[in-house]
């Protein structure tokens, strides 16, 4: 019985700190895209170059070596960062870039006759695009932006990798103690699943908030 | 330049002055981090020339070529079992019949919401007591395939109904079988249009092959890790690997986009080329004059259906760069 209720708060603990890091790693990963993204559309060259170097470079290295730079390698030079923070900023670094793209997407689908016609009507550049192509572009991306949160979120599993004990460690724990891989397992899985769902329960209600209905 | 350009007006002589001010201001604030970081690095001594020498000799080359072979090796294998599933995923579910599409769906549905991390340790912890003992290989092999098959199926899944429906009628109608049809004319359309995807998810795979460093399986990343335990020069050997994963990738990405530019080219062409005969076809079908509302709404409808599938369409390359992690 005692064993029960051991694995039950471990899997409290876990569950909890799973959520602590997605929504950590979240606000992370939506500064990152912000930044990026400006850098990607602003008229100034050598930003835009930064912006898309940003964006090729962490895609295209698993984020698990991304965590490996930074929790093992970075004290190499003096930098040091707690298990807890190194998941968050990694994480946000490398998602930041899938919400980067996401979001340029959006922006670049909407067509350029509405920025053209703002123009005409003597908007400005900031009223073009807080009133005219962020609501629009916003409403194309949400979608996009729901999976990579899902995405995001099932990813914060690598922290099981720097002994952190999220919900995928502590199902790795109960599992050595009590020996019920199929139970233990499932049960994770069931968590993961129910997280996905409410975000893209969340992501639905907002993307149906948003629709045009012409 | 991008498309996002149409964001800005063309500059005029004030804000050319802010744009050049812009541009050498970050330019020096990127100098300046470029320095900081230098810095950082060689008071800590990882600087020194000893501490970069060893990575260029050959043993060491020739052990990271091993790692890379490793990640190669488990790429492959994954891509073309995942491969493989997925397309019976997506066949079940186009063309299954009910309760098999049902299956697929729902394997599709939950592999989805799982980490692939989890899957990782399922392979690891759990099979293993249920008799079902595996190589490191055929562990990260087993975890990816599972995992990609769902990708590739709705991959797969999304080019086949991208087609336009006449095409899979038209083959019924010439009088071959269901499963000729698809063989003949649907699948290999479909597989034309979904090819940049598919690259794209080549290189989610090679960075999926990074779980090896947790199985220990020799692949890059864990090869690396090897090395830098028994050579400490952590920093060094982790940057280096990354360089690879780097270009590796890259290079897929750029094969991806190349695809896909050329397949946009081609798509825009052949429509060009069968759209003045649309005009000529369609003779009214005798006994099938109805009422003009329900014509104008069947019209309605086939609209639908086309902007549908224009936007199905539009779904695919979107994917390559969302889902190829």
């Amino acid at each position: 019985m005692s064993q029960l209720t051991e694995s039950l708060g471990d899997f409290g603990d876990g569950l909890l700190t799973t959520v602590e890091l997605a929504g950590a790693s979240f606000l992370g990963a939506v500064v990152v895209a912000l930044v990026v993204v400006t850098c990607r559309i602003v008229p100034v060259r050598p930003l835009r170059l930064f912006g898309t170097a940003y964006v090729e470079l962490f895609q295209s290295i698993p984020l698990l070596l991304w965590l490996a730079l930074v929790f093992f390698a970075l004290p190499e030079i003096g930098v040091e960062f707690s298990g807890f923070a190194s998941v968050v900023l990694a994480s946000s670094l490398y998602q930041g870039s899938y919400y980067a793209e996401a979001i340029r997407t959006g922006v670049n689908s909407v067509s350029k006759g509405q920025a053209e016609a703002a123009r005409a009507l003597g908007m400005s550049t900031r009223q073009l695009l807080t009133t005219i192509v962020l609501p629009q572009a916003f409403r194309t991306t949400v979608q996009p932006l729901t999976n990579v949160t899902i995405t995001l979120v099932l990813e914060t599993a690598l922290a099981a990798t720097v002994g952190l004990l999220d919900l995928t460690e502590a199902a790795n724990r109960i599992n050595f103690r009590t020996a019920e891989p199929i139970l233990v397992y499932t049960g994770a899985g069931l968590c993961y699943a129910a997280m996905a769902v409410v975000i893209s329960t969340i992501g639905g209600r907002l993307e149906r908030k948003m629709v045009i209905h012409r | 330049m991008s498309s996002s350009d149409f964001l800005f007006d063309v500059p005029g002589p004030r804000a050319k002055r802010r744009i050049r001010i812009a541009t050498v201001a970050s330019v020096l604030v990127g100098a300046a981090l470029l320095v900081l970081a230098l810095v950082q690095f060689g008071s800590h001594g990882q600087l020194a020339f000893g501490r970069w020498r060893p990575l260029g000799t050959w043993p060491i080359i020739s052990y990271l070529l091993q790692g890379l072979g490793g990640t190669a090796l488990a790429a492959a294998l994954s891509t073309v079992l995942a491969g493989a599933l997925g397309l019976l995923l997506a066949f079940a579910r186009v063309s299954g019949p009910r309760p098999v599409a049902f299956l697929a769906r729902a394997y599709m549905e939950v592999i989805r919401v799982l980490p692939g991390l989890l899957l990782i340790y399922v392979v690891l912890f759990a099979l293993p007591p249920l008799g079902l003992e595996m190589s490191p290989l055929w562990m990260v092999v087993t975890a990816i395939t599972v995992y990609r098959a769902t990708q590739f199926g709705e991959i797969f899944r999304s080019g086949i109904l991208s087609l336009d429906r006449g095409q899979g009628e038209a083959a019924l109608a010439l009088g071959m079988s269901k499963s000729g049809a698809m063989r003949h004319v649907i699948f290999p359309q479909a597989l034309r249009r979904v090819t940049p995807s598919l690259v794209g998810q080549l290189a989610g795979i090679v960075k999926d092959t990074a779980f090896g460093y947790l199985v220990s399986y020799a692949d890059l990343l864990f090869l690396g890790k090897t090395l830098s335990n028994y050579n400490h020069l952590l920093i060094q050997t982790y940057l280096v690997i990354a360089l690879v994963y780097f270009l590796v990738n890259f290079g897929l990405s750029r094969l991806a986009r190349w695809l896909e530019a050329r397949e946009r080219r081609s798509g825009r062409s052949a429509v060009l080329a069968t759209d003045p005969d649309e005009d000529l076809v369609v003779p009214p079908v005798p006994g099938a004059e109805h009422e003009p509302e329900a014509e104008l709404a069947a019209a309605d409808a086939a609209e639908w259906e086309l902007a549908e599938e224009v936007e199905r369409l539009d779904e695919i390359p979107q994917r390559t760069k969302l889902d190829g992690r």
